[in-house]
């Protein structure tokens, strides 16, 4: 088990209701970690998601560890 | 210094030009990105930009930093509001010299395609209508690709 720090963005923020949880996992990678939470919330069909570990993007096979900050990024539309 | 940088304020290219002064430079070329009052035939009234802030600096600063290493430039900078803009509004500015003009127009481009592609930021927009959405994150049933969602 391991103990993370999730924040939402944007989308993903106002399907969950909050910004940020902490969440004790069994999950050891954070696609895991997405499908997961994906069970928990059903995240709306937003096209490709990319994620980030402690400000980092990611592969979705990146180990979890414990005290990781996970961000989940859906779709970008800058400018 | 960080060359990205996110402004939670209104501000004017003419508080961020000094950052790309630089007496080497023979030309300035300069993008701003405006709140218009349309999109795909939809009437919008103002914008919501959301940002990853952390990130989005690294991330904003890697586009910089490669916009160096292919263009002979200067100095080079981009600044992207975030918070509730309404129509006119400046959202994004990119700034760039370089000894020759050829050099900052290509650079300012690739800053700002890179940067609207690459940099976590989302935008919210408030139609006529009432009604908002969250662009890019839309996704009809017949357009999500194979393989989108995430293992």
């Amino acid at each position: 088990m391991v103990a993370v720090q999730i924040e939402y963005f944007a989308v993903l923020r106002e399907h969950v209701g909050r910004a940020r949880e902490d969440l004790t996992t069994t999950a050891t990678t954070v696609g895991q970690l997405y499908a997961e939470l994906d069970q928990r919330y059903a995240f709306p069909e937003v096209g490709r998601v990319k994620v980030a570990v402690n400000d980092e993007f990611r592969d979705w096979t990146a180990p979890l560890k414990d005290g990781d900050f996970v961000v989940f990024i859906p779709p970008v539309a800058g400018g | 210094m960080s060359h990205f940088g996110f402004s939670r304020e209104p501000f004017t290219p003419e508080r961020f030009r000094a950052l790309v002064a630089d007496p080497v430079a023979g030309g300035y070329a300069s993008f701003e990105g405006w709140v218009r009052n349309h999109n795909e035939g939809r009437g919008v009234i103002r914008l919501e930009y959301e940002g990853y802030e952390a990130l989005g600096i690294k991330e904003g600063s890697r586009v910089v930093a490669e916009a160096f290493e292919r263009f002979p430039i200067a100095r080079a900078h981009c600044v992207h509001r975030l918070g509730v803009l309404d129509i006119g509004d400046l959202a994004v500015w990119v700034g760039v010299t370089a000894a020759h003009r050829d050099a900052a127009f290509a650079a300012c481009r690739y800053i700002i395609d890179e940067v609207k592609s690459r940099v976590p930021i989302w935008k919210k927009e408030h139609y006529a209508e009432g009604d908002s959405g969250w662009i890019n994150c839309e996704v009809r049933p017949a357009d999500a690709p194979a393989g989108s969602v995430p293992p």
